[in-house]
């Protein structure tokens, strides 16, 4: 029997970005918030200390700052004729656990999507006609646009001191900056970081080829910085472990180091770690819910009673929570209904490795220390000859270069002894690589649902995952991959290996722990599970919130947009929610 | 009648505020209250050189607090360092200070502890050295230390200099640290405000004009703003300074700050002692140290990152005459002050399991004889010595007392 616990106004699910910054908006607005992380309690002292954060076998290797497979996983299968197995280590991706939740362990990239990306569906449609998209591709615009998102994207960059250049203030085009985005209301609010031997090499070989390549936002701050509530932030000092590792310098933003220093101070805010969230307790009507059902970590069970109650969790968590505690009707492959568990989409990257005459230098670096162009992402060319939707930028990122994992070899290197030895200290210092970030469509075989015949730790049917990029996203990767080929060979390398993404798509080599959909957003209740305040259709005094609203995937990092979201979503609560609790939307 | 009853009414209310002022002025908190224990409840382990003695509790509980003690009973206490019970109170209770308090602000303070929520909390027997457990001979240390006596107005000096110096001489008790203490542990007052030793091996530095060690290159600005927040653009407040920050200065008026500021720049500059050359391998050692250890935050110039990271260079606090505040935030790390004007409460790591007493001795020497720094060299034993003080004490940070009791 669950201990029945008192009651809070709102009880968040997850303790990570999305969660903080709600948090910081809802207790302004006097209510009583409460946030349940499943991991631990984290601190930039003494958890991301410069001390001893820079361990790569701790943290890269053995995954310190992610989620624990014993304790959550999820199974896996490419189509539905396969059985599904869990997924025992982390791989292909990498779900945070713990207070900032991945907001600790991820790079700072920090992208907003393009006007057209909310858009997808019918701006696809209207350019190159309904027959242009294969009729098993299921992807739809968002029900917001981007320049309903643009005051919160603002707000989150100011949030996190990103460091860039605009391209696009107010329709005036800067130079330098990426002339393919949405205008901005202001520049970035810090200036870009410096820029790398590589991004410099980058630099030039795109412009050579007719490219306008641009420094990539970075959530990494190029100056110390106070952010709009007043938080203080170090400057970074390139040392290149962002990406698997706390920022111990408070450069990367994080909750950690932009938000929890004001929002734990509040009397009328709390949080508890090493809970585990299992349900969303509905009344009996099924249209209203009570509260969440969490275990701690010695497996006890209690009532968290709330008059609002917004899932903050990661992609999957926030999906397998609405199928546990039946919201919103479960997609069913077969017929194409039902909603829940709809619409996953990954990414898809690929790589090119040059190997130069250059010193690079590449353990300084910052997470999102990098160049960019962005020619070749969303409908930014002509898709028409080309027969796919989508694309990506292309960018050469010095994000760091630590020994065991961040190395490359020419493909005729020894693979050990002497030989590799060698091949090793020619190159480590004397290789870049120019990586594609690309889309993923969302299409009727990718889904997620409750496993059949897997069980957690606690007896619930593990979340299952049925995933295989679509042609579409193979032909359009091919195409990226030869564009980022062209640029690698205008920096004149001595030799260079292609990376290209194979069929069918792995889930045990890392890519990018980009995952979203199962709960997307959108203006129809019969294809999306979250209006466009992501509030749920069916049972309104639920909110869901994170990358599982995305449709689909765009050829950018998520976490701009997750941000903005966030915001978003806080701002409908307090202005419009609270007045008149229930439905948004009226369907 | 009624409106009499309300007129006395508010009154009290005022008084009760100033009271509560006034207690924070004097920091009565930090001392008061042990760490996870009610506020105002004592118990708290101060360590003198004599021993331990445990503070008592100042909630108005009539067994174990001071609900009993009249308002006769408290001005006696805070004017003359006589109990309830007529016993002499150890002078570790800063009563040579409480004493230049005039009796309407030892009887608001009263009227402030008496609003408090009284704690059944009775503290620990003292662990003092034979034979100082008997109280009587406290008489004779009062005899030769201690003046009993209200602040007197000079009035050779404008009113926010007397204000300035009554909050610091009095009731902030600031020199109970900053000044050097006599092997009977009085302050010595040939040596006022140069500089003394703050517990539990932290170092409390010169508050003289002096340039190098003291407030000689600090504006009554910079004193204000340290004092508000526990930083300015020259340092940030360590160990028990800022939970003197977060328990009693950030809560003074401005009008206050400025005038302690004013009276503190008034104190005639000390002369530092000479520093010898130091050895250039000790040198060459510590600027190895500082580059692979500091200079992420610090910055290669030692000037630190404006608002975020303290300078190093050319640093009063950096050149203190004595080094075991640097020595304890190397080893144990510190977090800053957090108030609300400056919300963040950065935090530097600690180094002790990294850094072996030698190099910590190092990096110290360095970092307080480059960048226009000249200071005495730190010595490993210096060092040795902090480090077990801070195996028997613990971090300093730790006993923070949350802001959320005010």
């Amino acid at each position: 029997m669950a201990t029945r616990l008192n009651p809070v106004d709102v009880v968040l699910v997850g303790f990570g970005w999305t969660a903080s910054i709600i948090a910081q908006e809802l207790t302004d607005e006097g209510l009583q918030v409460l946030a349940l992380e499943r991991g631990v309690d984290r601190a930039t002292v003494p958890d991301f200390s410069t001390t001893h954060i820079q361990d790569e076998l701790r943290y890269a290797v053995r995954g310190g700052l992610f989620q624990a497979p014993v304790r959550e996983t999820l199974s896996f299968r490419n189509t539905r004729d396969q059985t599904a197995l869990p997924m025992r280590h982390l791989g292909s991706f990498r779900p945070g656990a713990g207070v900032g939740g991945a907001g600790v362990h991820w790079n700072g990239q920090t992208w907003r999507f393009l006007p057209d990306d909310f858009v997808l569906r019918s701006h696809t449609e209207e350019r190159y006609g309904a027959d242009f998209i294969a009729p098993d591709i299921t992807i739809q615009d968002w029900g917001v646009s981007y320049d309903d998102l643009e005051p919160y994207y603002d707000r989150f960059e100011y949030l996190c001191g990103v460091s860039g250049t605009a391209g696009n203030v107010g329709g005036s085009l800067r130079q330098e900056g990426n002339p393919f985005e949405g205008a901005r209301r202001r520049d970035y609010p810090l200036p870009p970081l410096e820029r790398s031997a590589g991004s410099l090499m980058f630099d030039k070989a795109a412009r050579e080829l007719g490219y306008h390549p641009f420094p990539a936002p970075a959530a990494n701050t190029s100056r110390p910085y106070k952010n709009p509530l007043g938080v203080q932030m170090g400057q970074c000092t390139y040392c290149g472990f962002c990406e698997w590792f706390g920022c111990g310098n408070n450069s990367k933003a994080s909750p950690q180091s932009t938000i929890l220093p004001v929002l734990l101070k509040k009397d009328n805010f709390s949080y508890r770690s090493g809970c585990d969230v299992m349900r969303v307790k509905l009344d009996n009507t099924g249209k209203k819910a009570k509260g969440v059902l969490y275990r701690d970590l010695e497996g006890r069970e209690y009532e968290q009673p709330a008059q609002l109650v917004i899932l903050c969790a990661f992609a999957h968590h926030n999906v397998h929570l609405l199928l546990l505690s039946g919201i919103g009707r479960p997609y069913d492959p077969v017929s194409g209904t039902g909603v829940t568990g709809r619409n996953y989409a990954y990414q898809i990257t690929s790589s090119v490795e040059a190997f130069v005459d250059e010193l690079i230098n590449p353990y300084m670096g910052a997470g999102a220390l990098g160049q960019a162009i962005d020619e070749f992402n969303t409908d930014n060319f002509d898709h028409g000859p080309e027969g796919f939707i989508g694309g990506g930028y292309i960018a050469l990122w010095t994000t760091g270069g630590r020994p065991i994992t961040q190395h490359h070899l020419p493909k005729d290197a020894p693979k050990w002894g002497a030989g590799w030895k060698k091949a090793m200290s020619e190159n480590y210092l004397k290789s870049v690589s120019v990586a594609t970030h690309g889309s993923v469509v969302s299409h009727r075989g990718a889904y997620l649902d409750l496993d059949p015949s897997y069980k957690d730790a606690y007896g619930n049917p593990l979340l299952r995952l049925t995933f295989d990029f679509h042609d579409n996203d193979y032909r359009m990767s091919e195409f990226l991959t030869g564009k980022a080929e062209g640029i690698a060979k205008a920096m004149k390398p001595r030799s260079i290996n292609v990376n290209k993404r194979k069929k069918p798509y792995s889930i045990v080599p890392y890519q990018t722990t980009h995952n979203t959909g199962g709960a997307i957003m959108g203006d129809d209740p019969r294809t999306s599970v979250v209006n466009r305040y992501l509030q749920s259709w069916d049972v309104p005094n639920v909110f869901v919130v994170g990358a599982c609203n995305f449709p689909q995937n765009a050829g950018y990092n998520p976490t701009g947009t997750v941000g903005a979201l966030a915001f978003w979503a806080a701002d409908a609560i307090r202005k419009m929610y609270l007045k008149n609790p229930g439905p948004l939307i009226q369907t | 009648m009624a409106a009499a009853a309300v007129h006395a009414q508010g009154t009290e209310f005022t008084n009760v505020q100033r009271g509560r002022y006034l207690a924070q002025a004097g920091d009565c908190i930090s001392c008061h209250t042990v760490k996870g224990g009610k506020p105002f409840a004592g118990g708290y382990p101060v360590e003198t050189p004599f021993g331990t003695i445990f503070s008592s509790n100042i909630t108005p509980d009539v067994v174990t607090g001071i609900g009993n003690w009249s308002r006769d009973d408290f001005y006696r206490a805070m004017h003359e360092g006589r109990r309830k019970d007529g016993q002499y109170l150890y002078p570790a209770c800063p009563y040579p200070w409480f004493t230049k308090m005039p009796r309407e602000d030892v009887d608001a303070l009263k009227s402030y502890l008496d609003t408090l929520e009284p704690v059944r909390a009775m503290a620990p027997e003292n662990e003092l050295i034979w034979p100082l457990g008997w109280r009587r001979l406290v008489a004779g240390w009062n005899l030769l230390f201690f003046d009993q006596g209200e602040y007197v107005h000079r009035e050779d000096k404008p009113d926010v200099w007397n204000r300035g110096a009554y909050l610091v001489e009095g009731p902030g008790h600031c020199a109970a640290c900053h000044t050097p203490k006599n092997m009977f542990g009085a302050s010595d007052r040939d040596k006022a405000m140069q500089g003394g030793d703050a517990g539990e091996a932290w170092y409390a530095p010169s508050l003289t004009a002096s340039e190098r060690d003291g407030l000689g290159t600090w504006s009554v600005n910079d004193i204000v703003q340290y004092l508000k927040t526990g930083a300015n653009e020259d340092t940030a407040s360590t160990g028990p300074m800022t939970e003197v920050v977060m328990n009693s200065t950030q809560h003074l008026s401005n009008a206050d700050l400025i005038a302690m500021a004013t009276y503190l720049k008034d104190i005639p500059a000390h002369k530092p002692e000479e520093v010898k050359d130091i050895d250039e391998q000790v040198m060459a050692r510590g600027k190895g140290l500082y580059i692979d250890q500091c200079m992420g935050c610090h910055m290669a110039d030692g000037k630190g990152q404006k608002g975020a990271f303290p300078p190093l260079a050319d640093s009063p606090p950096i050149r203190a005459s004595q080094p075991q505040t640097l020595i304890q935030v190397v080893l144990a790390g510190d977090f800053m002050a957090d108030p609300p004007e400056l919300p963040t409460g950065l935090a530097m790591p600690g180094f002790a399991w990294k850094l072996s007493d030698q190099q910590v001795a190092d990096v110290l020497t360095y970092v307080r004889n480059t960048w226009g720094n000249r200071a005495p060299p730190v010595d490993a034993d210096q060092v040795a010595e902090v480090r077990t003080a801070l195996h028997e004490h613990g971090p300093r940070y730790k006993r923070l007392i949350s802001q959320s009791v005010h």
